[in-house]
């Protein structure tokens, strides 16, 4: 029996979360049926297709008309047109803002604007999310991008204030909207092997340290006049960056690194003898890649240069995840027992976070 | 200048951008009154603007006071053009004017616009300073109070119920074609806006004066409709029953559960009464203090309707019907008492009923638009009275005066009065009127049940909620006495079988018994009540004027007869003998008409079992014919035994045994406490013994689905065939559904906090050209089934739950288009009943039946007791700690029970000793029953959520919200809204746009009660939802009218009202979580 009208409505919105996330994974009317259908909702309650289809309608709707309000979760707790419990609220919005990794690591690092929006259709065929759900997840990371972009203070705590996500969540729009400004080459063949959350916890690394933001709490006195920014990184530290390479061009000094590192490693592992001999490759490698990023290129370049330096040739030569660990601290630590070795500060802040970014990237 | 209005206009929030260059606004604000008008300073580039504004003050009439609702405009400032609107707020502000509803309306309202919707909110603050209190009333009745409950509300107690009032306004209509015209349809939807408010308003003070002239205070069961009629102009009527309302102070909650101990009046009374003036408290100290402990042996006698033996009448016979029937006057002399004065004696009586008949005849219509009414109001049913008449709208001589609509409707209720007479009944209960109309043609109905009232409760000073039954005369027990008939037997007004009451075997009741009321909290059932519909389609033929309504008239009676027969097999096959709130609803349409009848079908204890339904076939001869019909008699057996099961009704059988030594125990109670001479006993005890064999005979039959009792179908031709089938088709309702369309649910009284109002319309398009009765029964069938099945499914997180006061309304809105709106509220409900029992004041109407009921399986264990005892030995795992409370309520009926067997020890020993038994069978029945599913979920359910701002109001079509107490209402809500679109298909069609009506409805009625300061909506009801479409111009439009009580109410153990953010609206939407 097809209606010409048939409409639903509680006083209090009645919504199905299965029904819900049918919608959000972008599946037509039609196709919700049928996935409901296998489900096996009808048993519960001696439906018919007919009942499914006028339920998954109205669903449908309600959805559609609540899809403005979510666009500013805010509103959502304070409009008066729906009567929507806080905890579905929460619900509501927390899935409506949870993305695809598979999705979001094609356009990771990529301009969130209308030319990549148009590739949309190629992204959703290659990863199998549905377009309209390629386009749900594209909106939502731009949306959150304007509003963010502009914002002072700490990123996650601004993302989760306007958009009353869950921390972890926004801890990882953080990632995307850091990755999107800063543009970071993610798509690269050698990249591939990466996950989004691999990317995810790096972009929480450079975010907390190597930031405006990151170098301290805003001064309780004059809070306002704290005018930092979590999106881009501080200049002044790349610029205090070139200073390493004195670790590279001082040949004493790259010696002396060397030996300091090796008698450390002497015996603890198996790899000992591929670490002594590619310790001034690696060195030069690392040192180089903080060299060169005062040029907004190189930034872009930062995974894919600690991918093809340092991770690829410690893979060929067959390092374990705990050779790594072991040989990059005492790398790091060897450097403070050098003597005339004056950028201690820099160093740890360099290294610290090449060091955890290095450990999540280190996995096939 | 009676009064002051102020207002303040304080902020907006989430406008809409009217300035694309600058994605702002700039938005002001204008505030009317009458004819006055303020305006807000511009607030430059914002979409959250703070006017901040000063008090607008507006000096005026009452009069104007309760006509005029305040218009908020909001408008975008535009320096070089006409300022745009971008929406309107109308604030009836009625509520003010009465000091016991609300002192100050503040709060967010969404602001609307017929076009686009909610564009935003506004925050209003309005307040009303009345002078010269005393000397007020003349043109305008402030102070009046109305409500739209059926029933006298909560947290009141009735001192006088002075009877019906009835109040018509005309008023041409600003747009009657609205996709003809040329003007902006937004122009004329808002003056028809504003023109439907004012005439409500103004029907609202005109039937407030009436209240005033006939003493009273109140209006209760307020029902007011719109007439569309279309050119003859626009018709805004309503009618209610003025009440003379006292609030109960708010320590002391009205008790709803005055049935702790229906039986406890005293057994004198009801003779030595002779008070002619209700006022005199003749049996004051009688009263209080049998509110105290009860005197069972006083209690008993009452039970029984003996007549008190010292009465001058006759005796004790076997009642003295025959010769008061002499005496009975024939029901079309107007008297119609005699059938009702034969089951009681004694010229006192006599004396009493006459007067409140001619009390009650004096009124011009002695009709009660309520449902439920306070224990003893309601002495004797006798049966649904209705009437319609077809009137030619274009034959109203002068359109804009009411005169013509008056005289229409008057000649309906005199029809009503007279069939109320004809069965011996001297008032109308459960009243209502409607209309359909069809271009010119138009349908006016009324129904009602015929009644005979208590005498009491028309005089003043003598009604009072609380101990009203003890005050009374109590002609019968209340679980039964309605069920008596009030006509006389030897001159029944309609054929119907007679028996003796099952329950106090004394008097005559029908076989079945269909009402248009609530079922009395006080009645006794068995098992648990279904909706039950009956749904009907007629064509006729496309016609005009005379022709018209001569065809529709005719057709009429058929309609009526065939409804009543679906209705009367329907009921038979769920094994139920009675119908409450039964609803007839015709609709008219161009080529057909609609009938649709619903109610909720009840097994009363005091009733026959129903027969089965038999199939005969007219030529009995085929043998292929012969073979279908036996099959389709055991489909119909088995669906009975089905529905017998899945609606619990199991009659007691051995009750059968038992009634009669009961009955023999109060008789000799009787004797013996009030001492006079009865002189033979164990005859009379005989006598009743021969009922109840007879009675015994009755359940056999039952089981076998009788032969002499059974209802015959014939299968004569394809019709029948398919009228079977349609009958057998009504698919039952799944495991852990009930539904009714009353106001609570017979054998349901438990009920938890889930709550959930809805509203679903659907219109199906009916493409056949050439379609059939058959073919339109069976869509239109399909239509109402597939809806109900929507709900199962929609709402199956609930389970279990109640779908109440399932409300259907049908409409005929185009030639091929069938329209179906539904309003009910699905409530959970614990699953076990013994549990909650326990609970000492139950919150629902229904709590004082589970007393009720309690008699029976009492009587039951007894004989039973064998049987009974034996799960205690199963019980020793159950935990103590779930059993105090039961353990509690046990130890006052062993008390009860123990007094009883005191006082009956002198009778005979025998019984007395079976009573103990009996206590102990209860208690350990009450013991073995585990602590329910249900419960620990409302427990989980009842976690608080904080953070939102907005204030949850919870909207219920019933007077009530379970596990809340009401401590004030703080007005009615009336509202009527029109919304139009040009943008059809962009709305996601007529679906999207109604959807979104319907929600923002919801959102305004909601801010509307929020801003009084309340938390819920009562007897909430959707009047009209007018869906008119267009899809080839891509246009809809849409009107809807609701009405509604506002209340506060807070949780049943909170003392204090809960403050503005409660939770307890979430309550049942995790509740709706639990299972998804």
């Amino acid at each position: 029996m097809t209606m010409e009208l048939d409409v639903f409505v509680g006083n209090t919105t009645i919504m199905d979360e299965e029904v819900y996330q049918l919608w959000l994974d972008g599946y037509t009317v039609n196709d919700a049926v049928k996935v409901r259908m296998d489900g096996g909702v009808m048993e519960e309650c001696e439906a018919s297709a007919d009942v499914l289809l006028s339920d998954t309608m109205d669903q449908y709707r309600t959805f559609q008309m609540c899809e403005r309000l979510l666009h500013s979760p805010s509103k959502l707790g304070n409009q008066l047109l729906f009567q929507i419990p806080p905890h579905r609220q929460a619900m509501l919005i927390e899935r409506y803002y949870t993305f695809d990794d598979a999705f979001v690591r094609e356009v990771l690092g990529k301009k969130l604007s209308k030319g990549t929006k148009k590739d949309l259709d190629d992204i959703g065929a290659k990863t199998g999310v549905t377009l309209k759900s390629c386009r749900r997840q594209f909106d939502n990371f731009k949306r959150v991008f304007k509003v963010v972009e502009e914002l002072k203070g700490p990123l996650v705590e601004n993302i989760r204030h306007h958009f009353l996500l869950s921390d972890k969540l926004a801890r990882d729009y953080a990632a995307i909207v850091f990755f999107a400004n800063n543009r970071f080459e993610t798509g690269k063949r050698k990249l591939q092997y990466l996950t989004f959350q691999d990317f995810a916890f790096c972009a929480g690394q450079l975010i907390s340290n190597w930031t405006v933001g990151a170098v301290g709490e805003p001064s309780v006195l004059f809070p306002s006049f704290v005018c930092y920014m979590d999106v881009d990184l501080d200049k002044e530290f790349l610029q205090e960056l070139k200073e390493l390479k004195v670790l590279i061009t001082d040949k004493d000094l790259l010696d002396q690194h060397k030996s300091l590192v090796c008698t450390a490693l002497r015996g603890k592992t198996k790899a000992f003898n591929e670490m002594e001999t590619n310790f001034k490759n690696l060195s030069r490698g690392l040192v180089n890649i903080a060299a060169k990023l005062t040029n907004t290129k190189d930034v872009r370049d930062f995974f894919i240069d600690l991918v093809e330096k340092f991770i690829e040739p410690c893979r060929s030569d067959r390092w374990t995840a705990a050779d790594i660990r072991l040989y990059l601290t005492h790398y790091n630590n060897s450097a403070h027992i050098l003597d005339t070795f004056k950028h201690q500060v820099v160093w740890d802040r360099y290294m610290g976070v090449v060091k955890s970014c290095i450990f999540k990237m280190y996995h096939d | 200048m009676p009064g002051k209005l102020k207002a303040k206009i304080v902020a907006g929030r989430h406008l809409p951008v009217m300035d694309r260059a600058s994605d702002l606004t700039d938005a002001f604000v204008e505030v009317k009154f009458g004819n006055t008008t303020f305006k807000t300073d511009v607030c430059h580039k914002s979409l959250n603007p703070q006017w901040n504004s000063e008090w607008f003050k507006f000096e005026v009439d009452d009069e104007d006071l309760q006509d005029e609702p305040l218009q908020v405009t909001v408008l975008d400032h535009d320096t070089y053009s006409a300022n745009d609107a971008i929406g309107k707020v109308y604030i009836d502000i009625d509520p003010l004017l009465c000091s016991e509803a609300a002192s100050v309306i503040s709060g967010w309202f969404p602001i609307y616009d017929t076009i686009h919707g909610i564009r935003g909110e506004i925050n209003v603050l309005v307040k009303v300073e009345l002078f010269n209190d005393l000397n007020r009333f003349r043109q305008s009745s402030c102070g009046v109070k109305f409500f739209c409950t059926t029933s006298i509300p909560r947290c009141y107690r009735a001192v006088m119920v002075h009877g019906f009032v009835e109040e018509l306004v005309v008023n041409e209509d600003p747009e009657y074609q609205w996709i003809d015209r040329i003007r902006t349809p937004r122009a004329s939807n808002e003056a028809r806006q504003r023109l439907i408010s004012l005439m409500s308003g103004e029907l609202q003070r005109k039937i407030g004066l009436k209240v005033l002239e006939m003493g009273g205070n109140a209006v209760v069961g307020y029902l007011q409709c719109f007439d569309l009629e279309g050119e003859s102009g626009l018709v805004v009527r309503a009618i209610g029953t003025a009440c003379t309302l006292d609030k109960l102070s708010s320590g002391s909650a009205p008790n709803t559960n005055t049935h702790m101990h229906p039986n406890t009046a005293p057994a004198s009374n009801a003779c030595n009464s002779p008070s002619k003036d209700g006022k005199e408290p003749v049996f004051g100290e009688d009263l209080t203090s049998s509110s105290g402990p009860p005197t069972p042996f006083r209690a008993l006698p009452t039970t029984s309707s003996s007549p008190p033996p010292f009465s001058p009448s006759k005796p004790c016979s076997r009642q003295s019907s025959s010769s008061d029937t002499d005496l009975s006057l024939t029901p079309k002399t107007g008297m119609g008492s005699g059938g009702s004065v034969g089951k009681e004696a004694g010229p006192l009586k006599t004396l009493l009923r006459q007067q409140t008949q001619t009390a009650l005849e004096q009124r011009e219509f002695p009709f009660f638009t309520l449902t439920s009414f306070p224990p003893g109001f309601l002495v004797h049913v006798g049966g649904v009275v209705s009437a319609r008449s077809v009137k030619l709208l274009d034959r109203i001589h002068n359109p804009d005066e009411p005169e013509t609509r008056d005289a229409w409707w008057e000649e309906i209720r005199q029809e009503i009065k007279s069939h109320a007479k004809a069965l011996g009944c001297h008032a109308v209960v459960g009243y209502s009127e409607s209309t359909s109309i069809c271009e010119e043609v138009c349908i006016l109905s009324a129904s009602g049940t015929a009644a005979i009232l208590n005498p009491r409760y028309m005089r003043e000073g003598c009604l009072d909620i609380g101990i009203t039954d003890h005050r009374f005369e109590e002609p019968s027990p209340p679980s039964c006495g309605f069920c008596h008939i009030p006509y006389d037997e030897l001159n029944m007004p309609f054929p119907a079988q007679l028996t003796y009451c099952y329950l106090c075997r004394r008097q005559k009741v029908p076989d079945v018994l269909f009402t248009t009321i609530d079922l009395p909290p006080e009645a006794a059932v068995t098992g648990k009540g279904c909706l039950i519909q009956a749904r009907l389609c007629r064509l006729k033929k496309k016609a005009q004027g005379e022709v018209n309504a001569t065809a529709i008239s005719n057709l009429l009676p058929f309609m009526e007869y065939e409804l009543h027969t679906q209705l009367m097999n329907k009921l038979k096959l769920r094994s139920m003998n009675s119908l409450f709130g039964l609803h007839i609803q015709i609709s008219v349409g161009e080529n057909m008409l609609l009938g649709l009848a619903s109610a909720t079908g009840v097994y009363l204890t005091a009733l026959p079992a129903p027969g089965g339904i038999q199939i005969a076939g007219k030529t009995p001869g085929e043998l292929s014919n012969e073979h279908h019909i036996l099959t389709i008699q055991k489909r119909i057996n088995d669906t009975i035994a089905k529905n017998k099961e899945l609606y619990q009704i199991n009659p007691p059988k051995l009750f059968a045994l038992d009634p009669e030594v009961f009955c023999g125990i109060n008789m000799e109670l009787t004797e013996e406490v009030v001492g006079s001479p009865i002189p033979e006993p164990r005859q009379r005890s005989r006598l009743f013994r021969s009922h109840s064999e007879s009675s015994d005979e009755v359940s056999e039959l039952d089981l076998s689905h009788g032969k002499k009792d059974a209802f015959v179908l014939e299968i004569d031709d394809t019709d029948a065939v398919e009228d079977i089938h349609s009958l057998l088709t009504d698919a039952p309702t799944p495991t852990g559904f009930y539904s009714c369309n009353t106001e609570i649910m017979p054998g349901i009284n438990n009920w938890t906090s889930g709550v959930q109002m809805f509203t679903s319309v659907r219109v199906f398009r009916l493409s056949n050209a050439n379609l059939t009765n058959q073919g339109l029964n069976k869509i239109f069938t399909d239509l109402c089934e597939n809806l109900l099945k929507s709900f199962y499914f929609k709402l199956r997180s609930m389970i279990p739950c109640c779908l109440c006061q399932l409300n259907f309304t049908v409409a005929v809105p185009e030639e091929e288009l069938i329209q179906v709106t539904v309003t009910a509220v699905a409530m959970t409900f614990d699953k076990d009943q013994t549990q909650e029992k326990t609970a000492d004041k139950p919150p629902t109407k229904g709590g004082s039946e589970t007393e009720e009921q309690l008699q029976f399986p009492l009587e039951l264990c007894a004989d039973s007791s064998s049987a009974n005892c034996q799960p205690t030995s199963k019980i020793s795992g159950v935990p103590e700690s779930t059993n105090v409370s039961s353990r509690d309520r046990c130890s006052t009926w062993l008390e009860l029970l123990r007094l009883k067997a005191h006082t009956m020890r002198r009778g005979s020993v025998k019984t007395s000793r079976r009573t103990q038994s009996l206590a102990h069978s209860v208690s350990s029945l009450e013991r073995c029953s585990p602590l329910p599913e249900g419960r620990s979920r409302s427990l989980r359910s009842s976690r608080s959520f904080g953070g939102s701002s907005v204030t949850v109001v919870k909207m219920t079509p019933l007077s009530f919200l379970p596990g809340t107490r009401i401590i004030k209402y703080l007005g009615i809500i009336n509202m009527f809204f029109i919304r139009e679109t040009t943008s059809l298909r962009e709305e996601g069609g007529v679906s999207g746009f109604l959807h979104t009506f319907i929600a923002e409805v919801f959102s305004m009625v909601r801010a509307h009660v929020a801003a009084l300061g309340g938390n819920a909506v009562v007897s909430y009801s959707m009047k009209e939802c007018m869906l008119m479409e267009n899809p080839n111009k891509n246009q809809a439009q849409c009107l809807i009218n609701v009405s509604g009580d506002a209340v506060i109410c807070v949780r049943e153990t909170d003392q204090e009202p809960t403050p503005s953010t409660t939770n307890i609206g979430h309550t049942s939407a995790s509740a709706t979580d639990e299972a998804t």
